[in-house]
């Protein structure tokens, strides 16, 4: 009967509380307030009046969201009177759910005092329109600064920032003193500043410039460069100041974003080029079918993906072959690039052997050769990534633990970057202890350094060289394995790094590793250095082209030069 | 010598007789349908070879004469192909799509006049000299850089391809003006004849025909002379060329710039056949293509490259329609064949085949190997 009544005399009700500074609406639940303005069904400005009382929470945050996704209901009751209900997750056999009463959240009981249960489909959803739904978010927003979620609190209040409204000022204060996080405290401390732009006594006004200057905020130099136009005296000039503070701040973010940048790719450059050092630089071998590595090892990395997923049908020369996948989710899924990391580095390991064996065995004295010999490989091989994966790229999709970022004082470190960095590092590592500190690697430098002589010492260089090139080309398959997280896979894929890493390598002077990873990192940097001065990434590609003829006038052989005696090396 | 010198003039003036001579005759003059008709589609396609023969001779006459594979030459090519076609596109006028002075590129890049580096290429003349003035004077900077260093061997090689890689990520950039990705192309008139008529199509497959063979005779005569011998001695010992007192680096210059004319002159030829140019055609690939030409061919041979270009091309031509799938791996199987147990292309099969048979110990009879074999007519 209660229900009746209210439902009756809400409008004049809305009204008094407006009046009387919300203070009847505080003596209300946030659910019966909800539910109040779901029973309103078409007078949406008496909704949006309800819902502006309302306090943020959690509970009205959760509860406002199930209305926008249509999860409240009106339900009749036989007294021909209506209420809110939501229905519970759980269903029982007839696909019904148990009905409870939004204002208490307690179940509807029914004639005979046993829980009601109802089918949804059999009821009306309680409509929301557009400007509802508008105030809904506002609610929504402010319901976010008390969320548990750090995330979702640092997005709250970046959203409140850009609304610039005083009158949340207060709320913001208070959310900035319960705040423990440093990142979302400093979010709060700007918005608060941002809001006091709007306010009418300059003195707020120039001290909330000078908080944002020293903020160094970013977000606010739109909003204050406004501000520097339409004000003059102080406030003006404080505002110049602070947009000085914060373009120096820029320029302090975008200087270390560019060696970061530079860094990542730099360690792109260096996963692969490494393999290449190892084939092209100890070796002698100019492998033009490098690029075909990484692209095996990128495409294994795609194979086990999809046996860790749905599977995967390719059908090369009409042959149908079918991988089952083990549909894995979850954490498990996202194990896949584990796996795939050795797997790519066996699978590149021995497609390189094959090679050796089949090709470039018969080709040690001629390098010229051995170039035209593999360019011609590497056009069948990726023919063959046509023929079995498609002509397009492949979708590698990253596992969560590698997206996201991770930001400090406005610069942002992505993951798979960061990745990138340290798995560069690692391979780098692994390279000079298997080469420095096994017996394998000491087989290879004597044999590099003089086949004959080593071969008269009783080493089998036939499998020393075997094993080398499999080394070379494992290491590139683990650059494919990388470079497929950061950018497309597909038949070509080898081919953009190629040019690449044969400059890294020769740049850094064959057979010197070290020279390779010094060469990377500078290549990297300039590049990326060249693309932030100039603006323009092909034209800071062109130059780097260009610096490095330049630079080679000046080393010819590179930045570490291997001494040997004989003449024609 | 003597004689096998006279025999080789011989087979040439046979071939360019029946190439230049009869096969125009035949298109001109024998109404279609007949048997004896060589189709227009024919005629274009030859003179496509051709073009590419010359391309092949550049190569060659640094990686087969001088042992320096350069993987520039797509890149000289194009060039030449960019400088005549800079006239021609200036040559459609306001037949364009937007009936305008300007090339459609440009107006469709909100250009209003023209800038002045295109303001020669009015005249015919004019960009001819650029075709060869151009590629030489980049050659000449790039081989001085290289040489002067001594950038040898496989360096250079790689040296190469990063210029050729650097230039074509230029004239992918429509700031440069010279059409961006799409290039040149809708070419109109040349001299004023139209140039997709029967004519004008075969006219071009006979100067691009008498280039050839002049191209033929001058590098001919180039790789017999003291500097050819020096050539070929800096190809198998450049060390010893430097010590007995020979400035190899000069040498080498010479030669790289001699071969980039050549190959842009290819170039210029090219373009008007086949009506388009754009930066797809300046990959390091191309240039790596016509390196298999050569290979396939006979390197250190002249009749060589031109062979390879045309056997390769036609087979390509083929290979494209019939089998569009397994074109790459054909190439690239028959690329690594011929490396690995041809190394002397095509033109050494039939001594090959000789040896083979003498060692089977039967005696040859007297046959007499043509330098150019026939196997082009196919």
């Amino acid at each position: 009967m209660r229900f009746l009544k209210t439902h009756r005399f809400l409008p004049l009700l809305t009204a008094l509380s407006l009046f009387f500074s919300n203070a009847h609406a505080q003596a209300e639940t946030p659910r019966q307030i909800i539910a109040k303005a779901v029973l309103l069904e078409d007078k949406s400005d008496d909704q949006v009046a309800l819902l502006k009382t309302l306090d943020a929470s959690t509970e009205v945050a959760s509860l406002l969201t199930l209305w926008k996704e249509g999860g409240i209901f009106l339900f009749e009751k036989p007294d021909q009177s209506k209420v809110a209900i939501i229905l519970e997750s759980e269903k029982d056999a007839a696909d019904k759910q148990k009905a409870l009463l939004l204002e208490t959240g307690l179940p509807i009981l029914d004639g005979e005092g046993k829980p009601l249960h109802l089918l949804a489909s059999d009821l009306t959803a309680a409509e929301t329109d557009s400007t509802l739904r508008e105030t809904m978010k506002a609610v929504l927003d402010l319901s976010g600064l008390s969320s548990p979620d750090r995330k979702a609190r640092l997005q709250a209040v970046e959203t409140l920032a850009m609304e610039q409204d005083f009158s949340r000022i207060p709320l913001l204060q208070k959310g900035l003193q319960k705040e423990t996080d440093p990142s979302v405290q400093h979010a709060f401390r700007e918005a608060i500043a941002l809001a006091q732009l709007k306010e009418d006594s300059s003195e707020t006004k120039i001290s909330a410039c000078r908080i944002l200057g020293t903020m160094g905020s970013i977000r606010s130099r739109d909003i204050l460069q406004s501000l520097s136009k339409d004000s003059d005296g102080p406030v003006q000039r404080a505002a110049l100041e602070a947009l000085q503070k914060i373009a120096l701040h820029l320029q302090k973010v975008n200087t270390f974003g560019t060696l970061f940048r530079g860094l990542s790719l730099g360690s792109v450059l260096l996963v692969a080029a490494l393999g290449l050092a190892v084939t092209f630089g100890l070796m002698g071998v100019i492998n033009m079918a490098h690029g075909e590595m990484i692209a095996v090892g990128a495409y294994t990395t795609y194979v086990v993906q999809c046996v860790f997923g749905a599977g995967l049908q390719v059908s090369p020369f009409g042959i149908a072959l079918n991988l089952p996948g083990i549909k894995a989710t979850g954490w498990f899924y996202d194990c896949y690039f584990i796996l795939a990391i050795p797997l790519s580095f066996l699978t590149a390991a021995f497609a390189g052997i094959l090679l050796e064996r089949t090709v470039i065995r018969f080709l040690y004295r001629r390098p010229l050769e051995s170039l035209l010999a593999t360019w011609g490989v590497s056009l069948v091989v990726q023919q063959l990534f046509r023929l079995t994966f498609g002509a397009n790229n492949v979708q590698v999709s990253s596992p969560s633990w590698l997206s996201g970022s991770w930001t400090l004082s406005d610069v942002s470190f992505g993951w798979n970057r960061v990745f990138v960095i340290t798995f560069a590092a690692a391979i780098v590592i692994g390279v000079f202890q298997l080469l420095g500190r096994t017996p394998l690697g000491l087989l290879i430098r004597a044999v590099m350094q003089n086949r004959s002589m080593a071969a008269c010492m009783g080493v089998r260089t036939q499998r020393v060289n075997m094993f080398t090139f499999g080394l070379g080309s494992g290491l590139a398959g683990l650059a494919g394995a990388f470079l497929s997280q950061i950018g497309n896979v597909g038949p070509s894929l080898g081919q953009s790094y190629i040019v690449d890493a044969f400059m890294t390598v020769v740049v850094g002077g064959v057979g010197s590793l070290f020279g390779t990873i010094l060469s990377a990192v500078g290549i990297g940097m300039t590049d990326q250095v060249l693309q932030q001065v100039l603006g323009n990434p092909v034209l800071g590609k062109i130059l780097v082209l260009a610096a490095i003829i330049l630079f080679l006038q000046w080393k010819p052989a590179g930045l570490f030069v291997t001494r040997s005696r004989s003449l024609e090396s | 010598m003597n004689s096998n010198n006279r025999r080789e003039l011989t087979a040439i003036c046979i071939l360019a007789a029946v190439m230049l001579g009869v096969m125009p005759a035949l298109n001109a003059w024998i109404p279609e349908g007949q048997w004896l008709h060589v189709s227009n589609f024919t005629i274009n396609v030859w003179g496509k070879y051709l073009a590419y023969g010359i391309l092949a001779i550049s190569v060659d006459l640094l990686w087969g004469f001088t042992g320096l594979l350069s993987l520039g030459q797509a890149l000289f090519f194009s060039l030449g192909g960019y400088m005549l076609g800079m006239h021609l596109m200036l040559m459609i006028g306001k037949l364009g799509q937007y009936k305008s002075e300007l090339p459609d590129f440009m107006v469709f890049l909100g250009h209003t006049f023209l800038p002045s580096f295109w303001q020669p290429f009015r005249s015919l003349a004019f960009a001819a000299l650029m075709v060869v003035l151009v590629p030489a004077v980049i050659g000449k900077l790039f081989g001085y850089l290289a040489f002067r260093s001594r950038i040898k061997g496989v360096y250079f090689s790689i040296l190469t391809q990063a210029l050729t890689y650097g230039a074509s990520l230029m004239f992918f950039r429509n700031d440069m003006l010279m059409g961006g990705n799409n290039g040149f192309t809708d070419f109109k008139t040349i001299l004023g004849a139209d140039i997709r008529s029967p004519g004008t199509q075969r006219a071009l497959y006979i100067v691009t025909g008498l280039t050839l063979i002049a191209i033929y005779l001058g590098c001919r005569w180039l790789t017999r002379t003291k500097f050819g011998l020096i050539q070929r001695a800096i190809r198998d010992s450049e060390t010893r060329v430097l010590f007995s007192g020979y400035a190899a680096a000069n040498y080498k210059l010479f030669v790289f710039v001699v071969s980039a004319v050549i190959a842009a002159i290819g170039g210029a030829l090219y373009v008007p056949q086949v009506g388009i140019i754009n930066p797809s055609e300046m990959t390091p690939d191309k240039s790596l293509e016509a390196v298999v030409w050569v290979a396939v061919g006979g390197r250190g041979t002249l009749a060589g490259p031109v062979l390879g270009a045309v056997v390769v091309n036609a087979l390509k031509s083929w290979a494209t329609r019939a089998i569009p799938d397994l074109w790459l791996i054909l190439l690239g199987g028959l690329f690594l064949l011929i490396v690995l147990f041809l190394p002397g292309g095509l033109v050494s099969l039939p001594n090959k085949l000789r040896e083979l048979r003498s060692r089977l110990g039967k005696k040859s009879p007297d046959t007499t190997p043509t330098a150019v074999p026939n196997a082009s007519a196919s």
